[in-house]
């Protein structure tokens, strides 16, 4: 049963990466999935177009939390308009196990609520 | 009639095509009848035999096969009748399920009778299906919603009941609490709440397929109870409302069967109970459920009662010997049907949902349609074990073994 927990995502699970609030951020967002009861707020700092620095805070399943904390590894330094069509597939690929549809949920709350901070919705596709 | 006979799990299991399934490997492990239940072959098959012997429109044909439809479909209704002690199968209405019961109440009953400025009182424990229909029946009608409140074990707090009871046209709640397996004295609080004035609707969905009930001794107003939690199919469920009330209620739903004279602008309703089922009823569904009715009477429900209080007793004292776990619900199994919810620390109920699918074991994670029960419980989710007459203890030890497991993972 333990492939499906990797090594890395309990490590994130349990030793969060940007964990916490930024004293003063440009952005801040919640995101929840009301089924599962897991709740994320993303606090970004833009710096020259770019995502400077990046903290979140959450509370819910260990899918949902470590792929928060993978996706801060992931966008910080990023420019906020490559930003803005970050894919799905790329955060799910830094997971590295396989998502039933039950959790995919839990799996995309953090990429889905940072769309959400940065285009005002969480569709993926560019209008 | 036959005599119902004790329990033997290895000859119920037998009955159950799907037990014999592995899942990742494993047997599956089915701890979720709270959900749904599985079904019986003797079910399957009643539907199977619908379908390629006799498969025809009910109530209107005249030619054989419709009336053998006919005819089964209506001695399914009989069937449930007697289980749960109705006067008259004429009480007896099909529904899709207990939701669609409950909002057959809302729309018929609770728009001629509740009216603005009247009261309604659910409680802290009731599933959405049981409180969203009155929240938007208030809104339409501007009543008030008030709640009697639980204990920190899951009791209602009864002592409340008489004060909340004042102005109150209906309460409305359940028989036992799908998240918390809390069992409630409903014989007490209807003849209470009938002393106040007040009608009594019942959420039975968790009820009927677990526990005797007898209606008339319970002494409510409306019943209401799903076919696919108690070894029957989905899209059958019944609402059991008093002959009178559901005399001088107006339709719910319009349109064929339901009638008996129709002219261009007008038309005059059908007898009991075919005057609330509109359109080509579900037959298989219904001749199903008939079925699952006969299976659940080899047995008899004190049987089945008592089967699932033994499981929820031994699930109760092994789960407590887990580190750190937190139960839900009565400790005394008396009180308590069967559904065991619980939370451990560190460990999401989602996540060891997933785990322990992996050994091919069904357990329930989320709010259990209870958002507000959560909200008062103080957690976003928890796990559910919920029991059944196939179930045995040794899945409850594999249940066990399972979260031991998933500690590991997570320590």
């Amino acid at each position: 049963m333990d492939d499906l927990y990797r090594e890395q995502i309990l490590e994130h699970y349990k030793n969060p990466h940007h964990f916490g609030e930024l004293a003063d951020p440009d952005i801040t967002q919640e995101g929840d999935n009301p089924l599962c009861g897991d709740v994320i707020t993303l606090y970004l700092k833009l710096d020259d177009g770019r995502v400077g620095d990046v903290r979140f805070r959450g509370r819910g399943c260990a899918i949902s939390q470590a792929s928060a904390s993978m996706l801060t590894d992931m966008i910080v330094g990023k420019p906020v308009q490559e930003l803005k069509t970050f894919p799905t597939g790329d955060l799910l690929e830094e997971l590295g196990i396989p998502i039933s549809p039950a959790r995919m949920k839990c799996a995309t709350l953090s990429v889905n609520t940072l769309r959400v901070a940065l285009n005002g919705d969480s569709s993926e596709e560019e209008d | 009639m036959i005599q119902a006979r004790p329990i033997d799990v290895a000859t119920v299991r037998a009955d159950f095509p799907i037990l014999g399934r592995q899942i990742n490997g494993r047997p599956l492990v089915y701890l979720d009848s709270a959900a749904t239940s599985q079904k019986p072959e003797t079910v399957i098959d009643a539907m199977d035999d619908y379908y390629r012997r006799y498969n025809a429109n009910p109530h209107r044909g005249v030619y054989t096969i419709s009336e053998e439809a006919t005819a089964a479909y209506e001695s399914a209704r009989q069937r449930v009748a007697t289980l749960i002690n109705a006067r008259s199968p004429k009480e007896v209405i099909f529904t899709r399920n207990t939701t669609e019961a409950i909002n057959l109440v809302r729309y018929s009953w609770g728009r001629a009778n509740v009216h603005t400025g009247d009261r309604i009182l659910l409680t802290e424990m009731e599933h959405h299906s049981n409180l969203v229909p009155w929240q938007l029946l208030a809104q339409e009608v501007g009543a008030r919603l008030e709640f009697l409140c639980i204990d920190d074990e899951g009791l209602l707090q009864l002592d409340q009941l008489e004060r909340k009871l004042e102005g109150v046209r209906l309460l409305a709640l359940t028989h036992q609490s799908n998240t918390l397996g809390t069992i409630n004295p409903i014989k007490a609080i209807a003849a209470a709440a009938h002393r106040a004035g007040a009608l009594v609707l019942v959420d039975g969905a968790q009820a009927v397929p677990h526990m005797p009930v007898d209606i008339q001794d319970l002494d409510v107003d409306f019943y209401a109870f799903s076919g696919h939690k108690m070894c029957g199919p989905t899209g059958i469920g019944v609402l059991w409302a008093r002959r009178a009330l559901l005399e001088s209620m107006p339709p719910f739903l319009g349109g064929g069967d339901m009638i008996k004279r129709v002219k261009l602008t007008e038309a005059s309703w059908n007898d009991l109970p075919w005057k609330f089922e509109a359109g080509t009823p579900s037959v298989a569904e219904g001749i199903g459920l008939g079925a699952a009715v006969d299976y659940l009477n080899l047995y008899g429900m004190e049987h089945v009662r008592s089967h699932e209080r033994t499981l929820v007793g031994y699930a109760m004292e092994k789960l407590q010997e887990i580190p750190g776990i937190t139960l839900y619900g009565p400790r005394d199994p008396e009180l308590h049907g069967g559904a065991v919810s619980f939370t451990l620390p560190n460990i999401h109920p989602h996540d060891l949902a997933t785990l322990v699918d992996r050994e091919g074991i069904a357990v329930r994670a989320g709010h259990h349609c209870t958002q507000p029960l959560m909200d008062r419980l103080g957690v976003a989710a928890t796990t559910r074990a919920s029991f059944y007459l196939y179930n045995q203890a040794d899945e409850v030890d594999q249940l066990v073994r399972g979260i031991q497991k998933a500690q590991k993972v997570f320590a």
